[in-house]
């Protein structure tokens, strides 16, 4: 029999999910030593994952990475095939037939909940729906927001909860050269929210936005960031912690908020208003949320481990939206080991516990943290394990994906190749141009589908 | 602004910053590493992989270390690539020590 990894028995690795995760083991894959041929499997017809349908319209630097994924999809060995769910249209036994091993780069596909009465109300949306929606993502489409209210509440202190602070506060005309979907704008442009709360259950000194982020809410046009009434107040412990010569994000952070204390609100600017040490116990509203009820919170705990207690002590804020920034999960897939408290796929250094053939990276290894450069770290890890664990995988030739073709044509699915994804990409960047931004994005699938083949 | 890596880098070379960069920006000499200010988009990841703090944004360097951002944008143009890993310098963890960190 040939040997693994040569011309003749290439090692054939699918991989689940195209985010940064996918990609950066895909390219560390097909620039080892060895023959290697990647299958990167997508539920959606688009390749890129949170790349094109998390990271902000206003910040396209931030999607060059998609630069980089696309020279990786044209190295020879690199399959794509968009539009088929994993778990749903194939299942993970069939690909383990049909490769040697199976790499999940899938993310985390869901919200973290926040488990207080009233969340279901009408007007609680969470800010994957919020972000999902102005990024076209076509699970997301069809959301509806009462932007009418003047009012919104994010929960939440971190770089999407300022993602969403400046959908919501930027002017319409400076979103409108963005990529944001056409759907989003055209409401937003009807927006009459006027302020924004930003709620963390921590202090100044715990939020996990980074600075750069941070900082930007100070420097909006019509908008002044503001702290409310309780200022910003640092107990010892949260001093240690600034003080400490590695924690100079948080320094930083606090920095520019203690620059922002003696701001307040100017006639005719929006708001956003941070507040500390609070946490929603309740959303109250007879048809839909109209007040937040938030509990104050104390710090306890040695520096760098302080928990946050309630103390009873209650304050009603009104609004008429709210948006729960709180952190995501993972979704289990059938097959594969998950860990219900974590909502990961549990491993060591890549390799899935108790099972053979399967790795994962990126979001759904570690949980949801680190922005897109972290996964290559965390996708080197992985491809590091995989290829020294060679000798345990079956060693046989494998047919590649191409095996499932009739299969999933069968159970009228409609596969997407890179091919198909890239005239997908051609119409999106011509009716784009059309309006003078840098691509309308299509969210329906159907019509994807229709433009990829 | 692009990001830059200053001295601190330098008997160090811990290389922990090149393998959080998404667009492969860095660039090195047997000393030190350098940031192509071309390809950085500026995610800061790589600021807090690095664990003697020799990286900044341009435009968050301290004075004494301004004349780093040239210097960066000058090697990283003649330099290899440096994407992967690499042994630290054997003088890294003293010098660690020797920085605070
Ligand atoms: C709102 C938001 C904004 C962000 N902004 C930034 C930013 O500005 N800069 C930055 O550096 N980082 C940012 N991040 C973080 C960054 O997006 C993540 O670190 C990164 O995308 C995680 O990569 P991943 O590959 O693990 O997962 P993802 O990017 O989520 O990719 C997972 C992919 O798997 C697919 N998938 C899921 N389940 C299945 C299945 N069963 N079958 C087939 N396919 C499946 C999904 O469709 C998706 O394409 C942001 C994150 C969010 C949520």
């Amino acid at each position: 029999m040939h040997t693994l990894g040569t011309e003749l028995n290439p090692l054939r690795i699918a991989i689940v999910g195209s985010g940064p995760s996918g990609f950066y083991a895909a390219e560390e894959l097909l620039k080892s030593s060895m023959a290697v041929s990647v299958d990167m499997i997508d539920r959606l017809p688009s390749p890129f994952g949170l790349v094109r349908s998390g990271v902000a319209p206003d910040h396209p630097k931030l999607k060059m990475p998609i630069v980089v994924f696309d020279k990786v999809a044209q190295m020879p060995g690199f399959s794509f095939h968009g539009n088929v769910t994993v778990g749903q249209d194939i299942s993970v036994e069939a690909l383990q037939k049909t490769h040697h091993a199976v790499i999940f780069t899938c993310g985390a596909q869901t919200d973290r909940k926040l488990g207080v009465p009233g969340e279901a109300l009408a007007g609680s949306h969470t800010a994957t729906e919020f972000v999902g929606w102005y990024n076209g993502h076509p699970d997301y489409r069809h959301l509806n927001f009462d932007l009418s209210q003047e009012v919104a509440v994010i929960i939440g202190q971190g770089n999407v909860a300022a993602d969403v602070a400046r959908a919501l506060s930027k002017s319409v005309d400076e979103l409108r050269t963005t990529d944001m979907a056409e759907h989003a704008i055209e409401a937003l442009a009807k927006s009459r929210v006027r302020e924004i709360h930003i709620i963390g259950r921590r202090g100044p000194a715990q939020a996990k936005f980074t600075n750069k982020e941070l900082k930007e809410l100070g420097e909006l046009t019509g908008c002044s960031a503001e702290i409310n009434s309780g200022g910003i107040v640092l107990n010892d412990e949260s001093l240690v912690e600034i003080e400490s010569k590695t924690n100079f994000i948080a320094a930083k952070n606090v920095e520019i908020m203690r620059s922002w204390t003696q701001n307040a609100a100017t006639n005719g600017n929006k708001r956003i208003v941070f507040h500390f040490q609070q946490s929603p116990v309740k959303l109250v509203g007879t048809d839909r949320v109209q007040q937040i009820i938030l509990e104050k919170n104390n710090l306890k705990g040695p520096a760098f481990d302080q928990q946050a207690y309630g103390t009873d002590e209650q304050e009603i804020l009104n609004c008429g939206l709210v948006f729960r920034s709180i952190g995501y999960r993972g979704v289990p897939i059938p097959g594969v080991p998950f860990d219900e408290k974590k909502g990961t796929f549990p491993n060591s250094a890549g390799r899935i516990n108790n099972a053979r053939g399967l790795y994962t990276a990126g979001w759904i290894k570690r949980g949801p943290s680190g922005i897109i450069g972290t996964n290559r770290a965390d996708a080197l890890e992985t491809v590091a394990t995989l290829l020294g664990d060679l000798e345990s995988l079956e060693r046989d030739p494998k047919p590649g994906f191409s095996a499932h073709f009739s299969t999933l044509e069968n159970s009228k699915v409609k596969v997407v190749s890179y091919q198909g994804w890239q005239r997908i990409d051609a119409e999106e960047r011509r009716r784009g141009e059309l309006k003078g931004k840098p691509r309308e994005k299509i969210t329906d699938i159907a019509e994807m589908l229709s433009i990829a083949s | 602004m692009p990001h830059v890596v200053t001295d601190n880098c330098q008997r160090c070379r811990f290389t922990e910053c090149v393998v959080t960069c998404p667009t492969a920006c860095f660039h090195g000499d047997a000393d030190m590493l350098y940031i192509d200010s071309v390809a950085c988009i500026d995610c800061a990841a790589c600021v807090t992989a690095c664990p003697v703090r020799a990286i900044y944004e341009l435009t968050d360097l301290p004075e004494d270390k301004a004349h780093w951002g040239p210097i960066n944008a000058e090697r990283a143009m003649i330099l290899p690539i440096v994407d992967h890993k690499q042994e630290p310098l054997s003088t890294a963890n003293a010098r660690r020590t020797e920085l605070g960190y």
